[in-house]
């Protein structure tokens, strides 16, 4: 177990830079939801403390939501004493005792992002000002996350992004109130260009086929940097309309364009359709400039590999956790989520929790629920026994760095929940980055008051 | 030169979807005077009638393996198909397999009952009430259906594959001596396009051939001569709603191995297959059907790479431009008649 680096000077030289700035800032937030004796907003009253779960429950990703939810669910109640304890059994940090944080029970509120920032933004807001959130967590977009994030940073909330794989999140769009334990989409690239060129070689065309969004343009970025490092050639960048659901028309001159992979910059619903749009059109069974044509998918889900059937098989992808791992913390996990809902937790499942865990923890060590204190707790934090191995809460651009799954479509699964293999576990490493390399500044710690 | 025949291939493809689409309500259109914003749903709800047959032929019991364990360590269940126990292993794959084309059968009852309770249960209320409430309440009856579905299937898209006789593309390339794998077209996007003909056909020999037809088609023309010649016309139409939803739910099913059922598709569809229908000709099936096909080609078109790289976002806005450019030029649509929606 690594040792916070938590201190009351530093707590109180933070909130003090804080409250400056803070002063200094357009406000808002109405100063009457900040509680002015605690010096920090929705400082829990009673014995018990309020976190806001706020996931898509409606729209595309409505099922990744309900993902996310059982997972916060499960946190709650592993941190109020419930079930066998989870992945709290397995970090390293002893201080979770199963009587909620600080000793407060730990009660929540949930809020529907539907998948649209402004929606998120709203219902985030409504969770802090009408139920005195003290946290704010979840999300299925990048999109979503950023705003989301703004909104918490401007509050004086601490948010703990969900799942979010774009660069921007913890990169130009940083905030000094926004943590991610999920990884990016640099972390992407790096992870599989090494894999995609020990099984494709390294003599090859890509044509990119890219959501046209923040995390689009990121992940598009990420793997086109990595692969023409070793060699490879783009030979085109399409853009595709988020709203897209019939793909043929970008699928159709892939093969005359001369290229002989195709990368699937897509997510969600995006990605079924343009993966089956792709294995219609013939691309897996083709040749091209004398190579078997290859498909490759940088960011694979277990229930979007679900949506696409057997197209995944024998695909390449990264992934930030799988259910099939077999470390103490994952075994835990899947345990208590599989005997409680009956089937293994998705990777957005997975952050959730950990992120639920994580803010409860940073809570107990800096002994407040002040955003600035858990954000000094967080930063720099070192831990292990969460699934992913050692991992770190890099303090320059709150990102945790982590080992990287590499993952392929399963040619024969068991189950319909064994869809993807894991082909190789990429060192944190090597997939660690500059903090400056994305732009963007911190800002300081709001804590709301 | 190939990339135009392959453009022109999508675009017939993706023409005749909104074809489809387009006709069954301009059929709603031209028989009930109702602007039907749930047929977009009626898509959907087809494409779902695949769904529920695959969980149908699917259904099984479970039996306990003890030599597999599941994610948990538990010993394995698993689940046996009772088509298995009936027909063999080699004969239940085979049928599962071709549950899609077998899902036409199926979905044919089932769309009409729904379109004919649909019509008699709701939209006959609205038929004397304005354009705007017709459109909002079938517009709310749309979300009502996606939400249904998706309460019962989830958010996430279903797969259900073509039959594996038809995986894989064909190389119009060869055939028209071009360089191999130059162009190649997926069999079942090529099905869909002749299944689409198929059912086109089929509606216009129905309303030019058959006595029910000829009724229909003066009912259309003049509703109330019909009614005075002792013909119960309204029931007619109410069958017509029934034989649009059908059509709508067929369009559906067949699509299913094109794009996952998920039950927001039917939304995705509806706004172009209105433009689609305008451009066409308020109440004109043929133009409905012209249109599809038209604005089909020109979306294909405006989504090369190339065009896209000089016009940026064209192939979202190029379907909007044409019927733009048509209305101004030709006010009733590309075969539109003269005193529809024209009071």
């Amino acid at each position: 177990m690594s040792k916070s680096n938590f201190t009351r000077r530093g707590l109180l030289k933070t909130s003090a830079v804080a409250g400056g700035a803070a002063l200094a800032a357009p406000r808002f937030f109405s100063p009457s939801w900040a509680d002015g004796h605690a010096g920090y907003l929705n400082a829990p009253q009673g014995d018990t403390v309020t976190l806001g779960f706020n996931v898509p429950q409606s729209g595309p990703y409505a099922d990744e939501g309900a993902d996310e939810l059982r997972a916060y669910e499960l946190a709650v109640e592993h941190l109020n004493g419930g079930g066998d304890g989870g992945m709290m059994n397995t970090f390293s940090s002893k201080e979770l005792k199963g009587n909620g944080i600080l000793g407060k029970k730990v009660e929540y509120v949930t809020g529907d992002t539907q998948t649209k920032p402004d929606a998120a933004r709203a219902s985030a807001k409504s969770m802090i000002e009408k139920d005195g959130a003290i946290m704010i967590t979840g999300g299925s977009s990048s999109g979503v996350a950023v705003a989301v994030q703004a909104l918490c940073q401007e509050a004086g909330i601490i948010f703990m992004a969900g799942l979010t794989h774009s660069n921007d999140t913890t990169g130009k769009d940083k905030k000094a109130n926004g943590f991610r334990h999920f990884f990016n989409s640099y972390m992407s690239g790096a992870a599989l260009a090494p894999i995609l060129g020990a099984n494709y070689g390294t003599d090859r065309k890509a044509y990119h086929l890219t959501a046209d969004y923040n995390w689009g343009y990121t992940t598009e970025e990420a793997v086109r940097t990595s692969t023409e490092a070793m060699g490879w050639e783009t030979v085109a960048a399409v853009k595709t309309p988020l709203a897209q659901t019939d793909f043929k028309d970008y699928v159709a001159p892939v093969l005359q364009s001369g290229a002989d992979v195709l990368v699937l910059n897509h997510y969600g619903g995006n990605m079924v359709n343009s993966l089956t749009s792709a294995v219609q059109f013939g691309l897996r069974e083709a040749q091209a400039n004398g190579q078997d044509f290859q498909i490759v998918v940088p960011l694979y889900s277990r229930l979007m590999a679900k949506g696409a059937g057997e197209n995944v098989k024998g695909i390449f992808g990264s992934t930030n956790w799988h259910w099939s791992l077999t470390d103490e913390g994952s075994k835990a996990f899947v345990k208590s989520f599989g005997e409680k809902y009956g089937f293994p937790p998705s990777q957005a499942a997975h952050t959730c929790y950990v992120q639920t865990l994580l803010y409860a923890d940073a809570a107990e060590r800096a002994g407040t629920f002040n955003p600035c204190g858990i954000g000094e707790a967080l930063e720099g934090f070192e831990f292990d026994g969460m699934g992913n191995g050692p991992t770190l809460y890099r303090a320059e651009d709150h990102q945790c760095f982590k080992d990287v799954l590499v993952v392929k479509g399963k040619e024969n699964p068991t189950s319909e929940f064994d869809l993807l293999e894991i082909v190789e576990v990429t060192p944190a490493a090597q997939v660690t980055y500059d903090a400056s390399i994305f732009g963007g500044e911190l800002g300081t710690c709001n804590p709301g008051a | 030169m190939e990339a135009i025949v392959l453009q022109l291939l999508s675009g017939l493809d993706g023409g005749s979807a909104y074809a489809l689409i387009a006709l069954g309500l301009t059929l709603i259109f031209g028989t009930l005077g109702v602007v039907n914003f749930a047929h977009g749903a009626l898509f959907m709800i087809g494409s779902f009638c695949t769904v529920v047959l695959q969980r149908i032929l699917s259904s099984s019991y479970t039996i306990i393996d003890e030599s597999q364990k599941d994610f948990l360590g538990n010993p394995l269940k698993v689940q046996v198909p009772y088509m298995q126990d009936w027909f063999g292993e080699a004969a239940s794959a085979s049928i599962i397999d071709w549950s899609v084309p077998l899902a036409i059968i199926f979905a044919i009852p089932v769309m009409l009952v729904i379109g004919i309770v649909m019509e008699r249960g709701l939209i006959k209320h609205f038929y004397k009430r304005p354009h705007a409430d017709q459109i909002l309440v079938t517009f709310g009856l749309a979300i009502v259906l996606q939400e249904i579905i998706k309460y019962f299937f989830g958010a996430n898209p279903i797969p259900a594959p073509a039959p594996d006789a038809f995986k894989g593309s064909f190389d119009f390339g060869q055939l028209l001596g071009f360089e191999a794998n130059r162009i190649i077209y997926p069999y079942w996007r090529l099905v869909y396009f002749g299944f689409a003909a198929l059912i086109i056909t089929g509606v216009f020999a129905f309303l030019q051939f058959t006595t029910f037809g000829m009724v229909v088609r003066a009912g259309m023309a003049d509703r109330e001569t019909v009614g005075l010649l002792g013909i119960d016309i309204d029931k007619r139409f109410t069958m017509m709603f029934g034989l649009a939803a059908v059509v709508a739910g067929l369009a559906g099913v067949m699509y299913t191995p094109i794009n996952s059922p998920n039950y927001h598709m039917g939304m995705d569809f509806l706004v172009i297959s209105f433009v689609v229908v305008v451009v066409g000709g308020m109440g004109s099936l043929p133009g409905a059907v012209l249109a599809g096909f038209v604005l089909g080609i020109l979306q294909s078109f405006a989504s090369m790479r190339e065009v896209i790289e000089f016009l940026p976002g064209i192939n979202q806005v190029v379907i909007y431009l044409a019927a733009i450019v048509i209305l101004l030029t030709r006010p009733r649509g590309l075969l539109g008649k003269r005193g529809v929606m024209e009071d």
